[in-house]
Order: C-alpha cells, then structure tokens, then sequence
C-alpha cells in the first residue's frame, strides 16, 4: 500500500479547521455548511483509506442532511446565537483529552500502533480470513454486518425505527391540544 | 406557481427516475460492490426528496403516498426481524439458512441480500418521511409557534 500519510494530514487539517469555524461562528447557515465540509472531507478520507462503502454511506447522509439542515436553517434566520465562553466546559474538555492522551499512552506507549490494515482483534482476523468461503458475499464489509453481526444491524435499525417514530410523534399535525385547551381542561 | 421554476422542475422529472434506479443498483448489487441496503435506501429517499423540493408536496406524495411510506418503513423492519427468525430453524438467531449460491453472482450469499432490501426500504421510507414532516413543520408558521412560545 503506498504512504498516503501526506493526504490524509491535509484532509484532517481541513477538518479540524472546518470543525473550529462550526463551532465558533455566529451565523447559524455558516456553522451547517461548514460541518457539511468537514463532512465530505471525511468521505474523501475514507476513500483514500480503501472503505468505498463508508465512504459512499458518509457522502449520501451528509447530502440528505446538508439538505434538511439547510431548509431547517435557511428562513430560520437565526443568527442571535448566543455565546459560549463557560470555564465549566473548557476544562471539562481538557480533562477530557488529557484522559484520552493519557490512555492511549498506556495502551500504544510500548507496542506502537498496529500496522494498517492488521486488526489488533483475533475476532477481526477471522472474519478477514473466512469472510468470502463463509457467506460467499464478494464485499467483506456486507457480509460482516448483515451475516456476523447482523444482530448488531438489527439493533441500528431498531434505533432508527424508533427516532424516525419518535420524530413522526413529535412533528405531527393530528391529535394536538393547544395550550388553551388544556388550560380550560 | 409551487415549487420552484420550470427548469428545475424539467431536470427533476428526467433525473428522478435514473437516481432510484441508481439507488436500487446500489442495493441490490451490495453484497458484490461497495454500497449496501443503507446507502441505497438514502440515494432512493434522496429522489423523492428531490421530487418535494423541485415540485412541492403533493406531487411528491402522489409518487409515493404517505401512508406507503409508513407501510414500507414498517414492514421493512418487521422483514429484517422475520428473515433473523428464519435462522432460528437452522438452530440460531441470524443463522444464514439460505443456499449461499455461487460466489460473485447476483443470488449468492444467502440472507444477505434480502436483509439489504429490508434495510433499503425501512431507511428509505422512513428518511423521505422525516424530510416530509420537517417540510410540513415549518410550513405551519415556525415563527408563529416561537412568538407563541415567548408571549
């Protein structure tokens, strides 16, 4: 596999400062195009990296909801975001990253990062490896989430059925009672 | 007039049709070439949403009524749930009890593709309709509900 180290340091350049300016301007349509950059990046980064099935699953979402934000958004015109300047939230954020440096640290400091493409996992390796002969599916990455885990998938699509539901309850026009009305109830 | 201009509007009924069409290649073909019953299911969705924007809603709805909609989402994931029972005749949940068939064909590998087709239908209705009811929601007066909501 040549280096492809040099790409990906761009892209994830690119996508911290994406992330940055989403987090830090005032203008709420310029915080949903700029995560929706940070999202094709990611798209792009998955494909340098061999994963055309996540890349191609990343880019449709972050279409479908570059779409739904923007019409959210657009006549929203909210741009009186307030700021965040909590002391509270700074730190808990360092903490954060600190535990996660201090972690990693423990776990890579001796060994070193595993090479890419060689799975740390003995469960992994075996899917690798009898993938094809197993369930005969030509794209491994298929038959890992629907024929091993699809109890895994089954759990996905159960969280998705039940957000969609609630979204559907909650955005419905039948069967609400105004304020009034339960009022004078 | 609704929806947007003519040109668009033009574009959209020659595109539409080739979008599902892409869509359903993507899923159907998943389990042979990067894609899957997700992707898929979103680029079909995808089409119909086109549709909402370029046309307004009743055009949309007239393609694809809602109450189908809701009966696609359902069924599709009361499908995935039966085809993982299916798997109990053979001794476990999720066991691949199908004829896995020849490699690299388009029947091949068993319960995998009918669990792609199941996932397309459950994301791709139930996306269109959260689009459909988000649409909807801001159409009945937003603002009106804020000042409400502030008074």
């Amino acid at each position: 596999m040549e280096n492809i180290a040099p790409q990906l340091y761009t892209l994830l350049v690119f996508m911290v400062i994406g992330s940055v300016v989403a987090v830090e301007t005032k203008n709420l349509l310029s915080a949903v195009i700029s995560v929706s950059a940070v999202g094709f990046a990611l798209s792009v980064a998955f494909l340098f990296m061999g994963a055309p099935d996540i890349a191609i699953t990343q880019l449709v979402v972050e279409v479908l909801v570059l779409i739904i934000l923007i019409r959210g958004t657009i006549l929203l015109d909210n741009t009186a975001v307030e700021t965040h300047g909590d002391t509270l939230a700074v730190v808990a954020s360092l903490i954060f990253f600190g535990l996660l440096l201090g972690f990693g640290a423990m776990i890579f400091g001796s060994t070193g990062f595993p090479e890419f493409g060689e799975p740390v996992m003995r469960v992994s390796r075996v899917y690798v490896q009898t993938g094809l002969p197993a369930t005969h599916a030509a794209n491994i990455v298929t038959s890992v989430i629907l024929d091993f885990r699809a109890y895994d998938t089954l759990g996905e699509a159960t969280v998705l059925f039940t957000s969609v539901i609630g979204a559907l309850a909650l955005l419905r026009k039948d069967g609400k009672v105004r304020r009034e009305e339960v009022a004078s109830a | 007039m609704k929806g947007m201009t003519i040109i668009v509007k033009t574009i959209t009924d020659f595109v539409a049709a080739f979008i599902v069409v892409f869509g359903a290649y993507i899923v159907l073909y998943g389990h042979l070439t990067p894609g899957g019953g997700f992707a898929g299911g979103v680029i079909i969705a995808c089409a119909f949403i086109l549709l909402m924007l370029a046309h307004g809603r009743e055009v949309a709805f007239a393609r694809l009524p809602e109450r189908a909609a809701h009966i696609m989402d359902s069924s599709g994931a009361l499908a995935f749930l039966i085809i993982g029972w299916l798997g109990v005749t053979g001794g476990f949940f999720f066991l691949n009890v199908f004829g896995r068939g020849d490699m690299f064909r388009l029947l091949s590998s068993g319960m995998i593709l009918p669990l792609n087709i199941a996932i397309a239908f459950k994301v791709g209705s139930s996306l269109f309709l959260v689009f459909a009811a988000l649409a909807m929601f801001r159409r009945r007066s937003f603002r009106a509900m804020i000042e409400e909501e502030l008074s």
